[in-house]
Protein backbone atom coordinates (compact mmCIF):
# COMPACT_ATOMS: atom_id res chain seq x y z
CA UNK A 1 0.00 0.00 0.00
CA UNK A 2 1.18 3.56 -0.77
CA UNK A 3 1.03 6.52 1.32
CA UNK A 4 0.83 10.07 0.29
CA UNK A 5 4.13 10.56 -1.16
CA UNK A 6 4.29 7.15 -3.22
CA UNK A 7 0.64 8.10 -4.85
CA UNK A 8 2.36 11.56 -5.89
CA UNK A 9 5.82 9.36 -6.63
CA UNK A 10 3.57 6.92 -9.02
CA UNK A 11 2.12 10.20 -10.69
CA UNK A 12 4.89 12.06 -11.18
CA UNK A 13 5.84 9.07 -13.53
CA UNK A 14 3.44 10.52 -15.89
CA UNK A 15 5.22 13.54 -16.41
CA UNK A 16 6.47 14.04 -19.95
CA UNK A 17 9.24 16.49 -20.89
CA UNK A 18 8.04 19.98 -21.74
CA UNK A 19 4.77 19.80 -20.08
CA UNK A 20 3.38 22.25 -18.20
CA UNK A 21 1.04 20.75 -15.45
CA UNK A 22 -1.07 22.05 -12.55
CA UNK A 23 -1.75 20.52 -9.26
CA UNK A 24 -4.51 20.68 -7.09
CA UNK A 25 -4.23 21.00 -3.01
CA UNK A 26 -3.27 18.06 -1.05
CA UNK A 27 -1.35 14.94 -2.51
CA UNK A 28 -0.79 16.86 -6.10
CA UNK A 29 1.29 19.44 -4.71
CA UNK A 30 3.70 16.43 -3.26
CA UNK A 31 3.80 15.45 -6.85
CA UNK A 32 6.11 18.66 -7.43
CA UNK A 33 8.92 16.63 -5.08
CA UNK A 34 9.28 13.80 -7.35
CA UNK A 35 9.94 14.99 -10.94
CA UNK A 36 11.76 12.39 -12.35
CA UNK A 37 15.58 12.80 -13.74
CA UNK A 38 16.11 14.43 -17.44
CA UNK A 39 12.27 15.44 -17.15
CA UNK A 40 11.52 19.55 -17.65
CA UNK A 41 7.97 20.62 -16.70
CA UNK A 42 7.03 23.77 -15.70
CA UNK A 43 4.02 24.17 -12.87
CA UNK A 44 1.31 26.84 -13.34
CA UNK A 45 -0.72 27.71 -10.45
CA UNK A 46 -4.38 28.92 -11.18
CA UNK A 47 -3.97 32.14 -8.83
CA UNK A 48 -1.45 33.54 -11.61
CA UNK A 49 2.01 31.93 -11.56
CA UNK A 50 4.49 29.52 -14.19
CA UNK A 51 7.08 28.49 -13.05
CA UNK A 52 6.60 27.32 -9.38
CA UNK A 53 9.40 26.80 -7.34
CA UNK A 54 9.80 25.10 -3.86
CA UNK A 55 9.04 26.73 -0.81
CA UNK A 56 10.91 29.90 0.06
CA UNK A 57 14.11 29.13 3.12
CA UNK A 58 12.57 30.80 6.24
CA UNK A 59 12.50 34.57 6.60
CA UNK A 60 12.09 34.83 2.51
CA UNK A 61 8.69 33.97 2.99
CA UNK A 62 6.73 36.86 0.65
CA UNK A 63 2.91 37.57 1.40
CA UNK A 64 2.83 38.91 -2.55
CA UNK A 65 3.68 35.06 -3.80
CA UNK A 66 1.66 32.15 -3.20
CA UNK A 67 -0.09 29.37 -5.10
CA UNK A 68 -3.83 28.10 -5.37
CA UNK A 69 -3.15 26.43 -1.40
CA UNK A 70 -2.42 30.11 -0.49
CA UNK A 71 1.21 28.65 0.59
CA UNK A 72 4.14 30.95 0.34
CA UNK A 73 6.28 29.73 -2.72
CA UNK A 74 9.02 31.15 -4.77
CA UNK A 75 9.28 30.92 -8.39
CA UNK A 76 11.84 29.77 -10.87
CA UNK A 77 14.34 31.38 -13.38
CA UNK A 78 11.91 32.54 -16.15
CA UNK A 79 9.10 32.42 -14.23
CA UNK A 80 5.76 34.59 -15.27
CA UNK A 81 3.02 36.12 -13.15
CA UNK A 82 -0.61 37.12 -14.89
CA UNK A 83 -4.25 38.07 -13.87
CA UNK A 84 -6.61 35.39 -13.02
CA UNK A 85 -8.48 35.58 -16.86
CA UNK A 86 -5.18 35.04 -18.07
CA UNK A 87 -4.52 31.90 -16.41
CA UNK A 88 -7.54 30.33 -17.04
CA UNK A 89 -7.38 30.98 -20.93
CA UNK A 90 -4.34 28.94 -20.31
CA UNK A 91 -6.18 26.52 -18.44
CA UNK A 92 -9.51 26.67 -20.87
CA UNK A 93 -7.70 27.07 -23.94
CA UNK A 94 -5.79 23.86 -22.75
CA UNK A 95 -2.55 25.19 -23.09
CA UNK A 96 -2.09 23.07 -19.90
CA UNK A 97 -0.97 19.71 -20.74
CA UNK A 98 -1.48 17.99 -17.28
CA UNK A 99 -4.11 18.34 -14.56
CA UNK A 100 -3.42 16.46 -11.18
CA UNK A 101 -6.70 16.90 -8.53
CA UNK A 102 -8.26 15.41 -5.46
CA UNK A 103 -11.62 14.06 -5.44
CA UNK A 104 -13.85 12.99 -2.96
CA UNK A 105 -16.36 10.78 -5.78
CA UNK A 106 -15.14 9.29 -9.20
CA UNK A 107 -17.56 7.76 -11.50
CA UNK A 108 -16.98 5.13 -13.66
CA UNK A 109 -17.79 7.11 -16.27
CA UNK A 110 -15.15 9.65 -15.31
CA UNK A 111 -17.12 11.93 -13.56
CA UNK A 112 -15.68 13.70 -10.57
CA UNK A 113 -17.79 15.12 -7.75
CA UNK A 114 -14.70 16.94 -5.28
CA UNK A 115 -16.30 20.56 -3.89
CA UNK A 116 -19.46 20.15 -1.74
CA UNK A 117 -21.31 17.64 0.63
CA UNK A 118 -25.25 19.10 0.78
CA UNK A 119 -26.12 20.36 4.43
CA UNK A 120 -22.22 19.49 5.61
CA UNK A 121 -19.39 21.33 4.09
CA UNK A 122 -19.40 23.76 1.00
CA UNK A 123 -15.95 25.03 -0.06
CA UNK A 124 -17.12 26.28 -3.36
CA UNK A 125 -15.15 25.14 -6.62
CA UNK A 126 -12.60 27.13 -6.65
CA UNK A 127 -10.91 26.59 -10.40
CA UNK A 128 -11.47 22.62 -10.02
CA UNK A 129 -14.62 23.21 -12.49
CA UNK A 130 -12.88 24.98 -15.41
CA UNK A 131 -10.01 22.99 -14.85
CA UNK A 132 -11.71 19.48 -15.71
CA UNK A 133 -13.82 21.09 -18.03
CA UNK A 134 -11.48 21.95 -20.32
CA UNK A 135 -8.38 19.36 -19.97
CA UNK A 136 -7.76 16.81 -21.73
CA UNK A 137 -5.42 15.03 -19.42
CA UNK A 138 -6.60 14.54 -16.00
CA UNK A 139 -5.34 12.43 -13.12
CA UNK A 140 -7.52 12.28 -9.63
CA UNK A 141 -5.30 11.49 -6.78
CA UNK A 142 -7.14 10.26 -3.79
CA UNK A 143 -7.23 7.20 -1.31
CA UNK A 144 -9.30 4.33 -2.27
CA UNK A 145 -11.85 4.34 0.36
CA UNK A 146 -13.35 7.37 2.72
CA UNK A 147 -12.93 7.73 6.46
CA UNK A 148 -15.93 5.87 6.98
CA UNK A 149 -14.57 2.90 4.50
CA UNK A 150 -16.78 3.53 1.41
CA UNK A 151 -15.69 3.11 -1.85
CA UNK A 152 -14.59 6.36 -3.75
CA UNK A 153 -14.64 4.46 -7.06
CA UNK A 154 -18.42 4.34 -7.76
CA UNK A 155 -20.42 3.80 -10.17
CA UNK A 156 -22.11 7.08 -10.08
CA UNK A 157 -21.18 10.00 -8.12
CA UNK A 158 -23.69 10.58 -5.33
CA UNK A 159 -22.11 13.92 -4.44
CA UNK A 160 -22.55 17.15 -6.07
CA UNK A 161 -20.58 17.13 -9.29
CA UNK A 162 -17.19 19.12 -10.47
CA UNK A 163 -17.51 17.50 -13.69
CA UNK A 164 -18.93 15.17 -15.97
CA UNK A 165 -17.02 12.64 -17.99
CA UNK A 166 -13.61 13.86 -17.50
CA UNK A 167 -11.47 12.08 -15.31
CA UNK A 168 -9.28 9.00 -17.44
CA UNK A 169 -6.69 8.33 -14.78
CA UNK A 170 -6.90 7.65 -10.83
CA UNK A 171 -4.03 6.69 -8.57
CA UNK A 172 -4.85 5.42 -5.18
CA UNK A 173 -2.54 4.20 -2.15
CA UNK A 174 -4.12 0.70 -4.10
CA UNK A 175 -3.72 0.61 -7.85
CA UNK A 176 -3.74 3.00 -10.81
CA UNK A 177 -6.90 2.65 -12.99
CA UNK A 178 -8.15 3.98 -16.18
CA UNK A 179 -11.51 4.86 -17.21
CA UNK A 180 -13.00 3.80 -20.39
CA UNK A 181 -16.03 2.39 -21.87
CA UNK A 182 -17.70 3.24 -18.60
CA UNK A 183 -15.31 1.19 -16.79
CA UNK A 184 -12.77 1.25 -14.53
CA UNK A 185 -10.04 -0.74 -15.58
CA UNK A 186 -7.32 -2.20 -13.55
CA UNK A 187 -3.67 -0.87 -14.78
CA UNK A 188 -1.18 -1.51 -11.78
CA UNK A 189 -1.58 -2.68 -8.19
CA UNK A 190 0.67 -0.99 -5.73
CA UNK A 191 3.10 -3.11 -3.83
CA UNK A 192 2.03 -6.02 -1.38
CA UNK A 193 -2.01 -5.28 -2.30
CA UNK A 194 -3.61 -7.83 -3.48
CA UNK A 195 -6.05 -7.81 -6.82
CA UNK A 196 -8.80 -8.99 -4.73
CA UNK A 197 -8.49 -5.86 -1.72
CA UNK A 198 -8.50 -3.71 -5.28
CA UNK A 199 -11.50 -5.82 -6.27
CA UNK A 200 -13.46 -5.68 -2.54
CA UNK A 201 -12.96 -1.84 -2.47
CA UNK A 202 -14.03 -0.76 -5.67
CA UNK A 203 -17.82 -0.18 -5.88
CA UNK A 204 -17.90 0.87 -9.80
CA UNK A 205 -17.44 -2.31 -12.33
CA UNK A 206 -13.90 -3.19 -12.61
CA UNK A 207 -12.28 -5.01 -15.16
CA UNK A 208 -9.22 -7.06 -14.17
CA UNK A 209 -7.14 -8.48 -16.39
CA UNK A 210 -5.59 -11.79 -15.99
CA UNK A 211 -2.11 -10.18 -15.00
CA UNK A 212 -1.85 -6.83 -13.11
CA UNK A 213 1.81 -5.77 -12.76
CA UNK A 214 2.86 -4.10 -9.61
CA UNK A 215 4.13 -0.75 -9.56
CA UNK A 216 7.34 0.09 -9.91
CA UNK A 217 8.51 3.16 -7.67
CA UNK B 1 -5.73 63.67 -14.97
CA UNK B 2 -5.28 63.53 -11.82
CA UNK B 3 -7.17 60.55 -9.81
CA UNK B 4 -5.45 61.41 -6.41
CA UNK B 5 -7.50 61.72 -3.35
CA UNK B 6 -6.21 62.26 0.06
CA UNK B 7 -7.32 59.01 2.01
CA UNK B 8 -8.98 56.39 2.79
CA UNK B 9 -12.21 58.20 3.92
CA UNK B 10 -12.58 60.53 0.48
CA UNK B 11 -11.79 57.27 -1.89
CA UNK B 12 -14.92 55.44 -0.16
CA UNK B 13 -17.17 58.42 -0.49
CA UNK B 14 -20.52 57.51 -1.63
CA UNK B 15 -20.52 53.92 -0.82
CA UNK B 16 -24.09 52.92 0.29
CA UNK B 17 -26.66 50.74 1.66
CA UNK B 18 -27.06 48.09 -0.75
CA UNK B 19 -24.41 48.53 -3.07
CA UNK B 20 -22.68 45.56 -5.13
CA UNK B 21 -18.78 45.99 -4.32
CA UNK B 22 -16.26 44.38 -6.04
CA UNK B 23 -12.87 43.10 -3.95
CA UNK B 24 -9.85 42.49 -5.77
CA UNK B 25 -7.63 39.41 -3.96
CA UNK B 26 -7.42 35.68 -3.99
CA UNK B 27 -6.92 34.53 -0.33
CA UNK B 28 -5.48 36.84 2.19
CA UNK B 29 -3.10 38.12 -1.36
CA UNK B 30 -3.60 41.51 -2.96
CA UNK B 31 -6.64 42.42 -1.01
CA UNK B 32 -7.46 45.91 -0.05
CA UNK B 33 -7.22 45.77 3.41
CA UNK B 34 -7.37 49.49 4.38
CA UNK B 35 -10.53 49.71 2.19
CA UNK B 36 -11.95 46.98 4.23
CA UNK B 37 -11.02 48.28 6.97
CA UNK B 38 -12.91 51.77 6.24
CA UNK B 39 -16.27 49.92 5.10
CA UNK B 40 -15.99 48.21 8.87
CA UNK B 41 -16.22 51.60 9.84
CA UNK B 42 -18.67 53.45 7.34
CA UNK B 43 -21.07 50.68 8.53
CA UNK B 44 -22.79 50.26 5.57
CA UNK B 45 -25.15 47.23 5.32
CA UNK B 46 -26.69 44.99 3.11
CA UNK B 47 -23.84 44.50 0.89
CA UNK B 48 -23.28 42.62 -2.18
CA UNK B 49 -19.69 41.57 -2.25
CA UNK B 50 -17.97 39.84 -5.34
CA UNK B 51 -14.14 38.07 -4.66
CA UNK B 52 -12.78 35.62 -4.92
CA UNK B 53 -12.53 34.22 -1.39
CA UNK B 54 -14.35 35.22 1.64
CA UNK B 55 -11.24 36.00 3.75
CA UNK B 56 -10.79 34.33 7.32
CA UNK B 57 -12.79 34.65 10.22
CA UNK B 58 -10.86 37.97 11.73
CA UNK B 59 -8.96 39.34 8.50
CA UNK B 60 -9.74 40.74 5.06
CA UNK B 61 -13.96 40.22 4.00
CA UNK B 62 -14.18 38.24 7.49
CA UNK B 63 -14.45 41.52 9.02
CA UNK B 64 -17.45 42.73 7.58
CA UNK B 65 -19.09 39.16 7.65
CA UNK B 66 -18.32 39.09 11.87
CA UNK B 67 -20.37 42.77 11.41
CA UNK B 68 -23.45 41.16 9.48
CA UNK B 69 -22.45 43.90 6.49
CA UNK B 70 -22.40 41.33 3.64
CA UNK B 71 -26.26 40.18 2.36
CA UNK B 72 -24.70 38.60 -0.84
CA UNK B 73 -21.30 36.96 -1.25
CA UNK B 74 -20.54 36.17 -5.13
CA UNK B 75 -16.99 33.90 -4.84
CA UNK B 76 -15.53 30.55 -5.62
CA UNK B 77 -13.69 29.23 -2.53
CA UNK B 78 -14.64 30.24 0.90
CA UNK B 79 -13.49 27.19 2.74
CA UNK B 80 -10.87 29.27 5.04
CA UNK B 81 -13.49 30.99 6.94
CA UNK B 82 -15.85 29.43 9.63
CA UNK B 83 -18.24 32.12 9.88
CA UNK B 84 -19.07 31.93 6.67
CA UNK B 85 -19.79 28.67 6.17
CA UNK B 86 -22.13 29.07 9.47
CA UNK B 87 -24.03 32.04 7.67
CA UNK B 88 -24.13 30.20 4.77
CA UNK B 89 -25.74 27.25 6.25
CA UNK B 90 -28.45 28.89 8.60
CA UNK B 91 -29.33 31.01 5.81
CA UNK B 92 -28.85 34.81 6.97
CA UNK B 93 -25.81 35.06 4.02
CA UNK B 94 -26.87 34.45 0.21
CA UNK B 95 -24.03 33.26 -1.30
CA UNK B 96 -23.36 32.13 -5.09
CA UNK B 97 -20.81 30.04 -5.59
CA UNK B 98 -18.83 29.66 -9.35
CA UNK B 99 -16.18 28.68 -11.02
CA UNK B 100 -13.35 30.86 -10.35
CA UNK B 101 -12.38 31.00 -13.92
CA UNK B 102 -15.62 31.83 -14.78
CA UNK B 103 -15.72 34.75 -12.35
CA UNK B 104 -12.74 36.05 -13.71
CA UNK B 105 -13.76 36.09 -17.25
CA UNK B 106 -17.58 37.61 -16.15
CA UNK B 107 -15.89 40.27 -14.16
CA UNK B 108 -13.58 41.09 -17.85
CA UNK B 109 -16.54 40.95 -19.80
CA UNK B 110 -18.00 43.16 -17.46
CA UNK B 111 -15.80 46.07 -17.96
CA UNK B 112 -15.08 44.63 -21.76
CA UNK B 113 -18.20 45.22 -22.88
CA UNK B 114 -19.58 41.96 -23.39
CA UNK B 115 -22.64 40.89 -22.38
CA UNK B 116 -21.98 37.49 -21.60
CA UNK B 117 -20.30 34.42 -23.08
CA UNK B 118 -20.19 30.25 -23.38
CA UNK B 119 -17.89 28.65 -21.34
CA UNK B 120 -17.73 24.66 -21.07
CA UNK B 121 -16.56 25.08 -16.92
CA UNK B 122 -19.64 23.99 -15.07
CA UNK B 123 -21.34 22.23 -17.75
CA UNK B 124 -23.47 18.85 -15.77
CA UNK B 125 -23.30 20.59 -12.55
CA UNK B 126 -25.06 22.66 -9.88
CA UNK B 127 -23.69 25.71 -11.46
CA UNK B 128 -25.25 24.84 -15.33
CA UNK B 129 -29.12 24.95 -13.92
CA UNK B 130 -30.84 26.96 -15.70
CA UNK B 131 -28.39 28.64 -17.49
CA UNK B 132 -28.57 28.08 -21.81
CA UNK B 133 -26.49 25.25 -23.18
CA UNK B 134 -24.91 25.31 -26.74
CA UNK B 135 -22.67 23.08 -28.60
CA UNK B 136 -19.61 23.90 -29.96
CA UNK B 137 -16.71 21.85 -31.38
CA UNK B 138 -18.67 18.96 -30.14
CA UNK B 139 -18.73 20.08 -26.88
CA UNK B 140 -21.64 21.19 -24.56
CA UNK B 141 -20.87 24.79 -23.10
CA UNK B 142 -22.96 26.84 -20.97
CA UNK B 143 -24.19 30.54 -21.25
CA UNK B 144 -22.37 33.19 -18.30
CA UNK B 145 -23.63 36.63 -17.61
CA UNK B 146 -20.92 39.72 -17.39
CA UNK B 147 -20.05 41.32 -13.77
CA UNK B 148 -20.02 44.66 -12.95
CA UNK B 149 -19.91 46.59 -9.75
CA UNK B 150 -21.23 50.07 -8.20
CA UNK B 151 -17.71 50.27 -6.50
CA UNK B 152 -14.72 48.07 -7.21
CA UNK B 153 -12.02 48.10 -4.94
CA UNK B 154 -8.60 46.74 -6.16
CA UNK B 155 -4.96 46.91 -4.62
CA UNK B 156 -1.76 47.30 -6.24
CA UNK B 157 1.95 47.34 -5.74
CA UNK B 158 2.37 50.85 -7.24
CA UNK B 159 0.46 53.37 -9.02
CA UNK B 160 0.92 57.03 -10.15
CA UNK B 161 -1.16 60.12 -10.09
CA UNK B 162 -2.81 58.73 -13.87
CA UNK B 163 -3.92 55.89 -11.93
CA UNK B 164 -1.73 53.61 -13.81
CA UNK B 165 -1.14 50.27 -11.86
CA UNK B 166 1.71 48.13 -11.31
CA UNK B 167 0.86 44.87 -9.20
CA UNK B 168 3.47 42.45 -7.46
CA UNK B 169 3.40 38.83 -8.33
CA UNK B 170 0.57 37.04 -7.51
CA UNK B 171 -0.78 39.54 -5.82
CA UNK B 172 -2.39 41.12 -9.36
CA UNK B 173 -4.86 37.87 -9.55
CA UNK B 174 -8.79 39.58 -9.51
CA UNK B 175 -7.29 43.01 -9.23
CA UNK B 176 -7.17 43.89 -12.77
CA UNK B 177 -10.50 42.96 -14.05
CA UNK B 178 -12.43 43.95 -11.32
CA UNK B 179 -10.84 47.45 -11.98
CA UNK B 180 -12.20 47.24 -15.76
CA UNK B 181 -15.84 46.40 -14.28
CA UNK B 182 -16.23 48.83 -11.66
CA UNK B 183 -18.72 51.94 -12.19
CA UNK B 184 -16.25 53.62 -9.88
CA UNK B 185 -12.83 51.70 -9.40
CA UNK B 186 -10.68 52.95 -6.17
CA UNK B 187 -7.37 51.81 -5.95
CA UNK B 188 -5.65 51.79 -2.80
CA UNK B 189 -1.45 51.07 -3.42
CA UNK B 190 1.54 50.72 -1.52
CA UNK B 191 3.39 53.44 -3.69
CA UNK B 192 2.39 56.04 -5.20
CA UNK B 193 4.22 58.08 -7.53
CA UNK B 194 4.21 60.97 -9.93
CA UNK B 195 3.17 60.51 -13.22
CA UNK B 196 5.99 59.72 -15.19
CA UNK B 197 7.62 57.42 -12.74
CA UNK B 198 6.24 54.35 -14.20
CA UNK B 199 7.60 52.83 -17.25
CA UNK B 200 4.58 52.81 -19.46
CA UNK B 201 5.60 49.38 -21.07
CA UNK B 202 4.83 47.88 -17.74
CA UNK B 203 1.84 49.19 -16.86
CA UNK B 204 -0.64 46.22 -15.91
CA UNK B 205 -4.13 48.01 -15.84
CA UNK B 206 -3.93 51.43 -17.39
CA UNK B 207 -5.64 54.63 -15.47
CA UNK B 208 -8.24 54.76 -17.43
CA UNK B 209 -10.26 52.25 -15.54
CA UNK B 210 -9.25 54.21 -12.87
CA UNK B 211 -11.51 57.10 -10.66
CA UNK B 212 -9.78 57.63 -7.51
CA UNK B 213 -6.37 56.39 -5.89
CA UNK B 214 -5.08 56.96 -2.95
CA UNK B 215 -1.52 55.41 -0.40
CA UNK B 216 -3.05 53.19 1.95
CA UNK B 217 -1.62 53.91 5.18
CA UNK B 218 -0.85 50.39 6.34
CA UNK B 219 -0.71 47.02 4.76
CA UNK B 220 -0.52 44.02 7.19
CA UNK B 221 -0.18 41.56 4.36
CA UNK B 222 -1.21 38.96 6.59
CA UNK B 223 0.11 35.36 5.11
CA UNK B 224 -3.01 32.29 5.23
CA UNK B 225 0.08 29.43 5.17
CA UNK B 226 2.92 30.37 5.79
CA UNK B 227 4.75 27.30 4.55
CA UNK B 228 9.12 27.40 4.61
CA UNK B 229 11.83 24.98 3.76
CA UNK B 230 15.07 24.62 6.19
CA UNK B 231 18.18 25.47 4.76
CA UNK B 232 21.02 22.52 4.61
Amino acid sequence: MLDKSGIAKRIAQELKNGWYVNLGIGIPTLVANYIPEGVDVEFQSENGVLGMGPFPFEGEEDADLINAGKQTITVRKGAAFFDSAMSFAMIRGQHVQLTVLGAMEVSQSGDIANWKIPGKMVKGMGGAMDLVASADNIIVAMMHSNREGESKLLKECSLPLTGVGCVKKVVTELAVLEIKDNKFHLIERAPGVSVEEIIAKTEGDLVVPEFVPEMKL
Amino acid sequence: MNKVVNNVEQALEGIQDGMTLMLGGFGLCGIPENSIAQLVKLGVKNLTCISNNAGVDDFGLGLLLQNRQIKKMISSYVGENAEFERQMLSGELIVDLIPQGSLAERCRAGGAGIPAFFTPAGFGTEVAEGKEVRMYNGKPHILEEALTADFAIVKAWKGDTEGNLVFKATARNFNPMMAMAGKITIAEVEELVPAGELDPNFIHTPGIFVQRIFKGQHFEKRIEQRTVRTRN
